[in-house]
């Protein structure tokens, strides 16, 4: 089966740093693979089905970061310029486009970064093998060229105050830059490319530009690891069943079989990174590990909720790899009860809210 | 997590409800609290979007800032905070009680009672210490004046902030995660960090918890869905209608903390809440002294002599807390029961009047023997605690295996009065059930920092004195 086939007539959905990074971020689930890889508007599939998420940015967000952006590159980016500390060099803005002009813009992005001037590219189009596809990347970024050495520029509107920003900002800026270093070095080699990338933020409670500068080998490194973790998703897609199709002119019915055909692996973490979460937690509940994986390690590693509770009772015979974690389970259980049995009527008295203790 | 914690998830889920992970109150809940919930502007650099704030259930208060990009109006805004709180925090400053220091030799006085801020979440307390920040410093004279209340806002803010990040502190506390040190829910974490997912577990149940996920936010962050469809054109418009619509916004939330409040009072508080509150009263007392005094506001960042006390007492603070909430909360001590760092038994030999008469000096040192069938993760020289009496140590002279699991032998130190025969009472009599871990509240002394002054220039030399400064 061929993967744009999945999608039906709709347009494809184009992969950026952001879905990368968030694809990457759980890289065992197929379900998210395939969907990414048909082009498939998972946005649009979530809603048609009836588990519509939020997913949608604030436009004072936007318009901020967009006004920060805007400022940095007045006047052929003269703040950007001076916060990268770069001298007089050419500004080359390689433009956006449509679909069918992609491969005319790769080659002219090609063609500039090899000729080793010095300049700051903007809008370049690269390209990535992921999941055994190549698909086109389209950043928002700059490339300093400078000597023939390449730095990936991101421009973010989060602010560094008192030289700190938010940690999670902060990581998610660099696994994305990682990316755009990846493809880039795929296209010119892995020593053309710095593995130091500028991050260029608003300072403390203004609008003035600061640069950071990124080290990004350790994300390099887990990114190229968890892309080759991604099973190759062409012979993912040949094996699914000719009845699965995410054309969203099905009834929901069938999208949600066509769903049910593809593993997916659920963990809380998709709620922020991935489109179908609403869907897929729901499809989990049950198991131990939408509880997150601390909770399900703890519960000894099994699957379901029921099982983990009945090892605790006893009402069900461990396997004898079960038997380690079955025995703390029941210790676990023994213990609980009987301290809440000590508390006696004050634990009692607030947990009369809670409609009593759960079986076990 | 802890296997316990876990069991008490799958528990949750199988029971539809939240379900209790402690039998005590660990925190101090004040009988008037303050409760203030910050909405932030998208986009902006921390530009506050509006609060309702207030000490009385039934009187939210709503301050809001029409055009949350003008700077004046920001500044007007963080004025009608501080004419809210300020008087709250400081009208604790009256009565004090004189505390004995330096082993009796000199007294201090500490306040009778200190001010408590709660706010909806983690998210709310890095608002109020960012909102600290920008305004602290903030000059009242020069090109750009503020009122006065300003940068006195920002410092308490600044205060209250790094409070809240000592454990066990409960001058500025969270309620979310108030909430969840005492119930755990059939969800992940993630999920908890919605209010009011993690009320409607622990009042109603999961079906409501799903429900009250697409209704309003506890901020600080607003719904992107929100701002597009409501903030944007109220905004654009100066709509006079702005102040309702963010009563209603914030109302179901206001509402959740004070229900939060009384679903913690529910509880009875452990026997070491009291003590720590002291603690809480002590660094009230000496901020308020630090501003009697025309202190400065809080440097940017804490040089190195500084960062580094800040950090030990930090995890002092954090072992301390750990060991006293075992201490007061049988089921939180069920935890350290199940790794092997506590086990309970039965005491099936005593000689409480043994003495040892080999040193210069002949001391009571009683021996009994505890049985236990559960996990025993110590070896013979250790020192073990029971919470039953916790000025009493406890010296493991031998552990043998047994049938049904270990015969430990324990020598008795302290606690048992100043002769050589035990007070009454002081030693557990055969046929008592006894809890004994390796938990200890004992002191422990930190490093020696240098003086600030005579910081090595390794570590960047002594940081600079406070100037009076103006940073964006
Ligand atoms: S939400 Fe579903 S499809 Fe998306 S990554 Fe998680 S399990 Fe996979």
């Amino acid at each position: 089966m061929n993967a744009d086939r999945l999608r039906g007539s709709a347009a494809a959905k184009r992969h950026n740093a952001r879905t990368i990074a968030a694809l990457t971020g759980n890289p065992g689930c197929e379900r998210r693979s395939v969907l990414d890889a048909a082009g498939v508007d998972k946005v649009k599939l979530a809603e048609t089905i009836g588990f519509a998420g939020s997913f949608g940015q604030s436009r004072f967000a936007l318009a901020r970061g967009n006004a920060f952006e805007a400022m940095l590159k007045a006047d052929d980016c003269a703040l950007l310029r001076s916060v990268l500390d770069v001298g007089v060099v050419d500004y080359q803005d390689l433009g956006e486009d449509t679909d069918d002009t992609l491969t005319a813009r790769h080659g002219r992005t090609r063609e500039l970064l090899a000729s080793s001037t010095s300049a700051l590219i903007d809008h370049p189009l690269l390209t990535l093998s992921v999941a055994g596809q190549t698909v086109f990347l389209e950043p928002d970024l700059i490339a300093f060229q400078s000597e023939g050495r390449l730095r990936v520029v991101e421009i973010k509107s989060f602010a560094i105050v008192d030289d700190q920003a938010d940690a999670a900002k902060v990581s998610a800026a660099a696994v994305q830059a990682a990316v755009y270093v990846l493809a880039l070095r795929d296209l010119l080699g892995e020593d053309r490319v710095s593995h130091e990338v500028v991050l260029v933020c608003p300072e403390n409670f203004s609008l003035q530009p600061a640069a950071v500068v990124l080290d990004v080998r350790k994300q390099l490194s887990t990114l190229k690891r968890q892309l080759s973790r991604l099973s190759s998703v062409s012979s993912l897609i040949a094996a699914l069943p000719p009845s699965v199709s995410f054309d969203m002119s099905l009834s929901p019915e069938t999208l949600i079989s066509s769903l049910e055909a593809v593993s997916a692996r659920y963990v809380p973490e998709c709620l922020s990174s991935c489109e179908m979460s609403v869907y897929c937690r729901h499809e989990a509940s049950g198991t131990t590990a939408a509880l997150g994986r601390s909770v399900r390690e703890s519960l000894g590693g099994v699957d379901t909720v029921a099982l983990a509770l009945d090892l605790s009772t006893g009402a069900a015979e461990p396997t004898p790899e079960q038997d380690e974690a079955a025995a703390l389970l029941r210790t676990a259980a023994r213990l609980r009860a009987s301290a809440l049995a000590a508390a006696g009527p004050a634990a009692d008295r607030a947990a009369g809210v809670s409609a009593g203790r759960a079986a076990g | 997590m802890s296997t316990l914690v876990a069991l008490a998830r799958a528990q949750a889920f199988a029971a539809g409800r939240a379900q209790l992970i402690a039998t005590v109150r660990h925190l101090h809940v004040h009988d008037h609290p303050f409760v203030l919930i910050p909405l932030a502007m998208a986009g902006e650099a921390n530009a506050p979007l509006a609060a309702m704030v207030g000490s009385a259930a039934d009187k939210p208060r709503l301050l809001f800032v029409a055009q949350p990009r003008n700077r004046d109006e920001r500044f007007a805004f963080a004025d009608a905070l501080a004419a809210e709180l300020v008087p709250y925090l400081t009208s604790f400053a009256g009565d004090t009680e004189a505390v004995a220091v330096d082993r009796g030799r000199d007294v201090r006085h500490r306040f009778l009672d200190a001010p408590q801020v709660w706010v909806p979440n983690t998210g709310g307390i890095d608002f109020l210490r960012l909102f600290g920040r920008s305004t602290r410093f903030r000059r009242v004279d020069g090109d750009y004046p503020v009122p006065p209340t300003v940068p006195l806002l920002g410092r308490w803010l600044t205060f209250l902030a790094g409070a809240s990040e000592m454990p066990g502190s409960a001058l500025l506390l969270n309620a979310v995660q108030a909430l969840g040190m005492h119930w755990a829910t059939g969800q992940s974490g993630a999920e908890d960090a919605h209010l009011a997912s993690l009320m409607a577990w622990i009042e109603s149940g999961a079906a409501a918890a799903r429900e009250a996920e697409s209704g309003p936010v506890a901020g600080p962050a607003t719904d992107p869905d929100f701002d597009n469809r409501v903030l944007a054109p109220l905004i654009a418009d100066g709509d006079p209608a702005l102040p309702a619509v963010l009563h209603d916004l914030l109302l179901p939330t206001w509402q959740q903390m004070w229900r939060a409040l009384a679903l913690l009072r529910r509880l009875p508080p452990g026997d070491r809440v009291a003590g720590r509150w002291d603690g809480d009263r002590d660094s009230y007392s000496s901020f308020v002294e630090h501003l009697a005094e025309g202190g400065g506001p809080q440097p940017r960042r804490d040089g190195a002599v500084a960062a580094a006390a800040r950090l030990q007492r930090l995890e002092n603070a954090a072992t301390r807390y750990a060991v006293q909430r075992a201490f007061d909360d049988p089921l939180v001590m069920a935890d350290h029961r199940l790794t092997g760092a506590a086990f309970g038994g039965v005491v099936t030999l005593a000689n409480p009047d043994r003495v040892d008469d080999t040193g210069k000096r002949p001391v009571l040192r009683p021996r009994i023997m505890v049985a236990t069938t559960e996990t025993v993760r110590v070896e013979a020289g250790a020192s073990l605690t029971s919470p039953a009496r916790p000025a009493q140590k406890a010296r493991v002279i031998s552990v043998a295996p047994t049938t049904t699991g270990w015969d430990v032998l324990l020598e008795l130190s302290g606690g048992m009065g100043r002769k050589l025969v035990a007070d009454p009472g002081t030693v557990p009599l055969v046929g008592e059930e006894l809890l004994l871990t390796t938990l200890s509240e004992a002191y422990r002394p930190g490093a020696a920092f240098p003086d600030p002054t005579e910081t090595p220039w390794t570590h960047g030399g002594p940081p600079a004195p406070y100037e009076e400064q103006q940073p964006a």
